[in-house]
């Protein structure tokens, strides 16, 4: 399978810390790819260098093949790669049928028309109606952001990521904070996302990890430490040492 | 151009007092006061009331110019600024403004909108002959005792107990309560220090820069050029940031006087483009 | 309509049960979604009664006019912050600046005679505040609210030491003399009684606000909304926040330009105090006033502002200002949300929210 996601040797240091070392990262078109690693391990450092929220000390990414290094982060979702944050990142004050129209309109490239009204473009109504629908979101689309249920706002965090159509799709520890019962809503969700969309997970839930991953890299201190299959992953004995070593220190 | 430098390191010394106040209780409370010139307004006509009017001598007048606005300071921080701490950057300002404005006009009302000076002892007039340069006496003054000032404020930041608690509280609040440093304490003691600071240096300034009912709206751009560029993670800073403000101010309005004023706003501007978090140290974003 | 995509696998957790007919339910889903957008700028009955009130204060008041032009001048200056602060987020305590750039072309233009035909000039004088407006623009870009501040407040303070400087041109601290302005296109002469005025600034204002109301209830300015809530997550979805942020301060540097000249065009007169911090400050509050984010705010407190100015004037003539200082006070510390929760009821009639929760002040 091509590689749609690379990452060369990208480095990046906060004055004297060292928050990613060289890590070569490689991601698969259509790969179902997951990040693991202890706490502070920098996962969601290499999102940010990936997505262009941070600047690399040095090393390059490149996106089917196109370097994005210099991108900003509008520039690259536009070339196609999107994201979710580990804590919500939504609009509080707008609805869930404003903010994935947002998302569709600013996509399909009518996001600053400044001289028509909001909702007269069919196509992206038609889009944000499925979206809606698609995700479990339409009981509660006229509702503000800031007073949904935690598990509805996950959910419209991963809808407004999917909005972007995106080739690749990085989600940052998806399931955090949700309380169990609203669970399995954002994981079928996960499991539904289509095949042609690469998927790069952060995860600490294991069983999310081992239900979805075909390919598993562990991340420690900043650094790439094992790379392959899940059930390697599982066996590698390093990575038990590291995860088992985690436990009895901590 | 000696004359210029001394000048303006005066200027800039006088400044850095003057505004100093207003750095820590930016970086400490994350507090925005535009009414930090009311302060300084306030200790200027104390000055004048007590050594002009009342014929006190000039140096208890600078010291009870320092002690009421201390006092003013602490009465104000406990029964209103308190309020506005959590409030978002733009409450801050309306308050602030609203401060302002009040004071503005109460003075307007009290003294008169006609500039004042506070009397200076004829032996601090005239000048002075150091190494064939005209020295001026009041102006040597400023730099003393602003320099002792300074000097004074970064021992009791880096040496004494209190300062290390104010340091922690700047740096991380929450951490430092729950180290047990009572931070309510911390903010009115540094609130009234600044304050008092303040209207010393009004005080001081009144001379050099004019004291009337609009001087805390004149000067408060200064202050804030003063925060915005030396930022407010140290005393140095500030510091640096007057001397380098009172040095431009004075010799751009000698060189280029048609531009005088342009030149500090250029620079604040400039600087602000280029490092929007300070020249020296971080302005506190949160 | 959903399109089903390869090796999707649609579990039951994907969306809530679905009823009977699934395209049945897409329907009402798509129908329900357009009837809200319709409804989002739809004129409600308290907006065209705003206007109707207004239009017939022309007749109903002939005598205030002069001093219902200075209300529309003052509403449209606050509607231009309102942009920036209500829309963007973006605090200014230096929109004078822009307000006198307009003020000052208007004045000069009308002065030596460049042009003499009031639209034109307004035109012309907008055009100027606006590059002002977009070329000042970058330097709010960067940096926090503070950072704004100081730099809003700089700009307006280099302006008028410009100003100030340039006194020969200017008129300086006596302000420009000899202005004289001609019939408006040709044809209505401003009179004493300020009818033309009221009319002309009216007009204006009115073409303005039905501009700005488009531009807020458009993708743009839905999505200056989202720049304002989340500028991170913005950028994630694609919006060019930067950008964004220039072309709305560019818009509103127009506005405020186009008010400081219908206040020289009305009055025949521009001195130092369009370009002063207190034209800044005192916009704000007027906005704060009325409330930020649903337009009318500006114009509300446009209204309130001049009364309230005109009621302590007449008591303290000199110290009114004091007066000013403490509403701002107290304003703060009883708490915006609590005003603008006096002002919500208005505010829900004029805005088609999508849920009963109640809008918030900036």
């Amino acid at each position: 399978m091509p590689t749609v996601l690379e990452t060369i040797d990208l480095d990046k240091h906060f004055g004297g810390i060292i928050a990613a070392n060289k890590v070569s990262l490689r991601v698969e078109k259509g790969a179902r790819h997951a990040l693991i690693g202890p706490n502070g391990a920098g996962k969601t450092t290499v999102i940010n260098l990936l997505t262009g929220v941070l600047r690399p000390t040095s090393g390059r990414i490149l996106l089917d093949g196109q370097n994005i290094t210099p991108l900003e982060p509008h520039q690259r979702v536009r070339l196609g790669i999107a994201r979710t944050f580990q804590i919500n990142q939504l609009f509080a004050d707008l609805t869930p049928i404003e903010t994935l129209g947002l998302a569709v309109s600013q996509r399909l490239g009518s996001g600053s028309d400044w001289w028509r009204l909001v909702g007269t473009k069919s196509g992206v109504t038609d889009e944000t109606v499925s979206l809606l629908e698609r995700f479990g979101l339409a009981d509660v689309m006229d509702e503000r952001t800031a007073v949904l249920p935690y598990g509805k706002q996950r959910l419209l965090e991963i809808a407004l990521a999917f909005a972007c159509k995106p080739r690749v799709l990085l989600l940052d520890e998806p399931a955090a904070g949700v309380p169990e019962a609203e669970r399995h809503e954002i994981l079928a969700t996960i499991e539904a996302l289509p095949a042609d969309v690469t998927v790069l997970l952060i995860e600490h839930d294991m069983d999310i990890v081992f239900t979805f991953a075909d390919r598993i890299s562990v991340l420690v201190n900043g650094e790439l430490f094992v790379e392959g299959a899940p059930d390697d992953v599982a066996r590698d004995p390093r990575v038990k040492a590291v995860y088992l070593g985690e436990a009895l220190d901590g | 151009m000696l004359t210029i430098l001394f000048d303006g390191v005066a200027y800039g010394m006088l400044l850095f007092v003057l505004a100093c106040g207003l750095a820590v209780t930016l970086g400490l409370m994350n507090l925005v006061n535009l009414a930090h010139g009311s302060f300084a307004m306030a200790g200027g006509y104390i000055a004048v009331v007590l050594v002009n009017r009342m014929g006190y001598p000039f140096a208890l007048g600078l010291l009870v110019a320092f002690v009421s606005t201390a006092i003013i300071g602490i009465i104000l921080e406990r029964t209103l600024y308190v309020h506005v701490y959590r409030k978002s950057h733009l409450d801050q300002v309306l308050f602030t403004i609203g401060l302002v404005f009040m004071s503005v006009a109460a003075v307007d009302y009290v003294m008169g909108s006609s500039q004042q000076f506070v009397q200076i002892p004829t032996a601090l007039q005239g000048q002075l002959n150091v190494f064939g340069i005209g020295v001026g006496k009041y102006r040597l003054l400023i730099i003393v005792v602003c320099g002792l000032l300074t000097l004074a404020l970064q021992t009791v930041l880096s040496k004494t107990r209190f300062g290390s608690r104010l340091r922690a509280a700047v740096d991380d609040q929450r951490v430092a309560r729950g180290l047990g440093i009572n931070v309510g304490i911390v903010f009115a003691v540094t609130f009234a220090f600044g304050s008092g600071l303040a209207g010393l240096g009004g005080a001081l300034g009144a001379e050099i820069l004019g004291l009337d009912p609009t001087f805390p709206l004149k000067y408060m751009i200064y202050f804030l050029i003063v925060v915005t560029v030396g930022g407010t993670a140290s005393i140095t800073g500030p510091f640096l940031a007057s001397i380098l403000l009172g040095i431009g101010d004075v010799a751009g309005k000698y060189y280029v006087p048609t531009l005088g004023a342009f030149v500090i706003y250029t620079i604040m501007i400039a600087v602000l483009i280029w490092r929007p978090q300070g020249l020296f140290g971080r302005v506190t974003v949160r | 309509m959903t399109h089903p995509l390869p090796n999707q696998d649609m579990t039951q957790g994907t969306a809530q049960s679905r009823a009977p007919s699934a395209s049945q339910a897409t329907t009402s889903v798509a129908s329900h979604v357009s009837a809200r957008l319709a409804a989002r700028a739809r004129w409600s009955v308290f907006e065209i009664v705003f206007w109707l009130v207004v239009i017939a204060s022309i007749f109903l008041l002939p005598n205030r006019h002069l001093i219902l032009a200075e209300i529309a001048i003052l509403g449209l200056f606050a509607l231009s912050l309102d942009l920036i602060l209500g829309y963007a987020g973006i605090i200014s305590l230096g929109q004078a600046a822009f307000f006198g750039v307009g003020a000052y072309a208007a004045g000069l233009l009308a002065k030596y005679e460049i042009v003499t035909e009031p639209v034109l000039a307004l035109l012309l004088a907008g055009a100027l505040a606006t590059a002002v407006g977009f070329v000042t623009s970058f330097l709010v870009l960067r940096g926090s609210d503070l950072t704004r501040l100081m730099v809003t407040l700089g700009v307006a303070l280099v302006l008028r030491e410009i100003a100030n400087k340039f006194s020969d041109i200017t008129g300086g601290a006596d302000g420009l003399q000899g202005v004289t302005i001609k019939p408006v296109l040709g044809l209505f002469r401003f009179d004493l009684y300020g009818h033309t005025a009221y009319c002309y600034t009216l007009a204006v204002l009115f073409v303005l606000f039905l501009l700005a109301r488009r531009i807020v209830n458009s993708p743009f300015g839905l999505s200056l909304l989202s720049v304002k809530g989340n500028p991170l997550r913005a950028s994630a979805i694609g919006i060019a926040v930067n950008w964004r942020l220039v072309a709305i301060y560019t818009v509103s540097a127009g506005y405020a330009g186009i008010a400081g000249a219908l206040l020289t065009q009305t009055t025949a007169f521009a001195s130092l105090d369009v370009l002063s911090f207190d034209r800044s400050a005192d916009v704000l509050l007027v906005l704060i006033i009325g409330g930020t984010g649903y337009l009318y705010g500006g114009l509300i407190g446009a209204v309130l502002f001049k009364f309230m100015q005109d009621w302590l004037a007449n008591i303290t003539p000199q110290y009114w200002q004091f007066w000013i200082g403490l509403l701002l006070v107290i304003i703060v510390l009883v708490g915006r949300d609590r005003l603008t929760g006096w002002t919500a009821p208005v505010r829900r009639l004029i805005e088609k929210r999508w849920s009963s929760a109640t809008p918030k002040g900036s």
